[in-house]
């Protein structure tokens, strides 16, 4: 399951969500809003998306992990909108047989997102805010 | 002079017809434009790349971006990939997901 949510990600359910019988490892990755980058401390970040295209791309990056790994279920959850210090931006969540598995699943998943996904977020600092990635 | 031909049927043959195009904008993009969205006349049989030249002469702050892809209908697109006017086009600034 994909989800792009303005609202807060409820862990609680998406652990529900991905347990099955046949699973002997669920690993999570969450990603969330640090308070600096590049000794520059941020105040809060701006998350935007462009709906219809980045649900599909995160499709593509879900399809590939099952054909790559015995995936049993996933879930990814991305936010958009405005996120504060600690609060969570992305969740995923992989359920294979054997623990190996599903380390790898989830982090070719968070590391695909980060290239291919429409998703675009700006730092606030005290004296501004940036696109990240956006200018050289 | 059964072959002649009138101002408006010379303009048609040698003047091409130029088709609008909406481009969706994201993140810098839109910060740049200042819209979250801008209308383009391009010519017929158009390309990715025409798309892009045009967009740079219109707006020129674009070219401060380290790099910009196009969607056509919610896909990357290649640089030749031919528009039309029904598409849903976007630019796709560096992402920064996650």
């Amino acid at each position: 399951m994909i989800f792009l949510t303005q609202d807060p990600i409820d862990f609680n359910a998406a652990y529900q969500h991905i347990q099955a019988g046949e699973a002997g490892a669920i690993n999570f990755f969450f990603g969330v809003v640090r308070n600096n980058t590049q000794e520059k401390s941020v105040e809060l970040l701006d998350y935007e998306a462009y709906g219809p295209m980045a649900v599909r791309e995160m499709q593509k990056i879900a399809d590939e992990a099952c054909r790559r790994w015995p995936v049993l279920k996933y879930i990814i959850i991305h936010r958009t909108g405005t996120l504060y210090i600690g609060d969570m931006a992305v969740l995923i969540g992989v359920s294979t047989p054997h623990r190996g598995d599903s380390f790898e699943a989830t982090r070719y998943i968070i590391d695909t997102i980060k290239q291919t996904v429409p998703i675009w977020k700006k730092e606030r600092f005290n004296d501004g805010d940036v696109w990240v990635n956006a200018t050289p | 002079m059964a072959c002649a031909l009138t101002g408006n049927e010379f303009a048609r043959l040698f003047v091409p017809m130029t088709q609008p195009h909406t481009i969706l904008l994201f993140g810098i993009t839109r910060d740049l434009v200042g819209q979250n969205r801008v209308a383009v006349q391009l010519p017929a049989n158009s390309r990715v790349a025409d798309l892009m030249t045009t967009l740079h002469e219109q707006y020129p702050a674009l070219a401060g971006i380290q790099s910009i892809l196009v969607a056509v209908n919610s896909e990357y697109a290649d640089t030749d990939q031919l528009l039309n006017p029904s598409d849903e086009i976007a630019l796709i600034p560096p992402v920064s997901g996650g």
